[in-house]
């Protein structure tokens, strides 16, 4: 099969993820969008690893998920603390950063 | 000790006496200040002295001797040491400068002994005598500059010591503008000469001069020059830069005795002495000094006649002599022109201080048309004043007749148009016997006015409400004015001290030098001027004795129309001025300088200053450039910050589609 399927497979992925990212307001569901891109980009990077048959590729999507475990850890704490704030849980209504 | 160290201890001790003054005057009892400030200048004195002596015993070929201390400015191509030059023209300027600044320091101790700003007052003047001595003990350009900026900032401060009034205040100010005209002069004219001769040291100066350096390039020189007469002329009061010189009289009367009379005055004529040797190949400079010169002896001359105030008759008397050693040392008659420098120190201190007992005994009036009759009342000044003023005159045997003489002589046996220098110079001695006594008779002859009377009484004048003798308004008692009770040198020992060894020198200094008898200052002064081919001029003993006849019977005369003018016959003055109503305006007037000057170059640079602040600076500054910078960093950071929404998902869109955009491009590309 040639590898333009499996490319195609995670740019449609990696969209969706962001998409996803920018139309939704909840940031659980933003987290997992997040989490939907770099699986797309993994599996473009696993794809390219089969290409040239060496492990490179894979090795760096292992290095992706370590990066999305620690961000995922991240992104609850902080929803957690937004919600001890109770502050909304809409990325819409925090907006005090602004110009 | 060698030579050198002796001169850089006469440097030390004012220096010192300035700083334990400024430093210490809260924990000094009042008193003592100004016998501190006064022994510091004995000691630069005896100083001064040792370095004669010790100068004195080196052969004349070697009796110019640089020490440096340490290098003060050193980079490509600049060579500034702390050095000083030690030869006879700096020993004798010093020896004049800690003599005269020793015996006036003297005197205030008494004269100033009432004023609030004692410590002040001798801490600026022992600055004063550590930057003169500095500027005639300087071996190079730099220090030379510095000297001659320091005197101006000490004129400047000694002007206005009695800050509240605002015409000292304004007299300072003036005094200070146009030195610096005159520091820039002298800084452009080393630099013209610095560039041809690449060194800024004093001998090698001369030596590169000798060796043509100038060569092909006589316009630099005569700019150079020039330019440094610039400088000469402003701080010696010569015409059109004298202005400030009647003015500085704002100042205490040591002050004018020390800064503008004896010492700091003479300053430019110690220059041109010094630059002898790149004068004396640029004569167009020296024509230009002596024409100045003998034109500034003549104009000051005929304004002291009408002047009231008496110490700007002295001012303008001071002009017009420093008139003479200007024109004397620019036409190569340099031992008679500092010798003149000297015996006009002796007798124009002498009679400063004189001025000043009168105005003590007038409670600070300076106005000789209140003045009179203080013959019987003030018999010390009275004699004083004598001495003075027959030493000014020319009057044989006192210094005066000497020195001035001796510089015509010289300028006559120039020959050529020389001549009307001569002529001038004797004119001018004639005024200078007329507006002397004039001042003497009107202040001490005639009807014993109000104050007189009660000082025969044994009791001195004081004044109800102390006034700012220039402008009449009232004294600030608290900051210091001359004092609601004044000294005068009868009551006052220190004062009188000193009037008496000014008295001395004032008569007898002159004997020093007698045309073909003795000759002091030539044989002394000539290793400075050994390369001088003017320094030994063949004297006429016809024209000798044709001057000093000449000379006695001018200020015989002069003395002898003011007699009649205002003694014998006292309506004469006015019948006078009422016969040549349009001189006397213009003499009144001095010659409408001050006025020609505000319309020439005040009123030009006030009408720029004001087109400059309300019109380049409104406009082009502060609207165009600062405003046209702010506006634009304001209109583009309102566009900048209309990006920052704070919505966390516009953010991720803009990076998505800029992301999306490089890709595109790159993909594009290939």
């Amino acid at each position: 099969m040639s590898i333009a399927w499996y490319l195609a497979v995670s740019a449609i992925v990696f969209s969706l993820g962001a998409l996803g990212v920018i139309t939704r307001r909840n940031p659980l569901v933003i987290l997992l969008c997040l989490e939907l891109m770099l699986n797309g980009a993994n599996l473009a990077l696993v794809a390219f690893a089969r290409m040239w048959g060496n492990g490179d590729g894979q090795i760096l999507a292992l290095v992706v998920m370590t990066v999305a475990a620690c961000e995922v850890c991240i992104g609850l704490g902080m929803i957690v603390a937004i919600y001890r704030q109770r502050l909304p849980i809409d990325v819409d209504d925090l907006r005090e950063l602004q110009g | 000790m060698s030579t050198t160290t002796y001169g850089w201890l006469v440097l030390l001790f004012p220096l010192l006496g300035t700083l334990l003054i400024a430093f210490g005057f809260r924990s000094l009892p009042a008193r003592l200040v100004g016998w501190i400030g006064t022994g510091a200048i004995v000691l630069a004195f005896l100083a001064a002295l040792a370095t004669l002596i010790s100068l004195e015993g080196h052969s004349p070929a070697q009796r110019q001797l640089v020490s440096s201390l340490w290098s003060y400015a050193s980079t490509v191509g600049v060579n500034g040491q702390m050095s000083i030059l030690v030869d006879p023209l700096s020993v004798y300027m010093i020896l004049v400068v800690t003599g005269i600044s020793a015996l006036i320091h003297l005197y205030s101790v008494a004269y100033m002994d009432e004023d609030r700003g004692l410590a002040r007052f001798f801490s600026y003047l022992n600055f004063f005598v550590f930057s003169m001595l500095l500027l005639v003990l300087a071996g190079n350009f730099l220090l030379l500059i510095v000297g001659w900026a320091f005197v101006g900032a000490a004129s400047y401060l000694l002007i206005s010591f009695w800050y509240r009034r605002t015409t000292a205040t304004r007299a300072g100010i003036k005094a200070f503008v146009i030195n610096v005209v005159g520091d820039v002069g002298l800084v452009l004219g080393t630099y013209f000469i610095f560039t041809h001769t690449g060194t800024l040291d004093f001998l090698q100066t001369f030596h590169a001069t000798q060796a043509g350096a100038f060569n092909g390039s006589h316009g630099d020189l005569v700019a150079g020059c020039i330019l440094l007469l610039v400088g000469a002329f402003a701080k010696s009061a010569q015409i059109p830069l004298h202005t400030w010189l009647p003015d500085a009289m704002e100042g205490p009367t040591p002050v004018s005795a020390l800064i503008h009379a004896a010492t700091m005055v003479t300053a430019g004529v110690y220059l041109i002495a010094r630059m002898h040797p790149l004068f004396e190949r640029a004569p167009a400079a020296q024509d230009v000094g002596a024409v100045v010169g003998a034109s500034t002896l003549l104009i000051a001359g005929t304004i002291a006649l009408v002047q009231t105030d008496i110490k700007r008759v002295i001012a303008y008397s001071t002009m017009s002599q420093i008139g003479y050693m200007i024109m004397g040392v620019s036409v190569g008659a340099y031992a008679a022109g500092l010798f003149h420098l000297m015996t006009h120190a002796f007798f124009k201190a002498l009679l400063f201080m004189a001025a000043g007992s009168v105005i003590g005994a007038m409670a600070g009036e300076q106005s000789l048309q209140k003045m009179g009759g203080f013959r019987k009342a003030m018999p010390f000044t009275y004699a004083c004043f004598i001495i003075g003023g027959l030493a000014l005159s020319g009057v044989p045997p006192f210094s005066g007749f000497f020195s001035k003489d001796e510089i015509l002589l010289i300028a006559g046996e120039r020959g050529g148009w020389h001549w009307a220098l001569y002529v001038v110079g004797y004119l001018g001695a004639f005024l200078t016997a007329i507006y002397t006594f004039r001042m003497i008779f009107r202040a001490f002859h005639g009807e014993p006015v109000s104050e007189a009377r009660e000082l025969e009484g044994g009791h001195l004048h004081h004044a109800d409400v102390p006034r700012n003798p220039a402008s009449g308004e009232a004294e600030d008692l608290d900051v210091g004015f001359p004092g609601p009770t004044h000294a005068i040198a009868e009551r006052a020992l220190p004062m009188r001290l000193a009037m008496i060894v000014l008295a001395v020198g004032a008569t007898g200094i002159g004997l020093v030098q007698i045309p073909k008898v003795d000759f002091v200052i030539d044989d002394f002064l000539r290793p400075s001027f050994a390369s001088s081919p003017l320094y030994e001029l063949h004297t006429n003993t016809g024209l000798l004795v044709f001057g000093l006849l000449l000379g006695t019977a001018l200020g015989l005369a002069g003395i002898a129309i003011a007699y009649r003018i205002w003694v014998a016959r006292p309506g004469t003055a006015a019948a006078i001025q009422a016969r040549t109503q349009s001189l006397y305006e213009l003499l009144v007037h001095k010659w409408y300088f001050d006025e020609a000057i505000e319309l020439l170059v005040v009123r030009p640079a006030v009408a720029s200053g004001r087109f400059a602040r309300y019109t380049f600076e409104r406009l082009v500054i502060d609207e165009t450039i600062i405003g046209g910078t702010t506006g634009l960093v304001r209109a583009g950071s309102a566009a900048v910050r209309a990006a920052q929404s704070g919505f966390v998902r516009y953010y991720a869109a803009l990076l998505v589609l800029g992301v999306t955009a490089v890709g595109f491009y790159f993909l594009l590309q290939s």
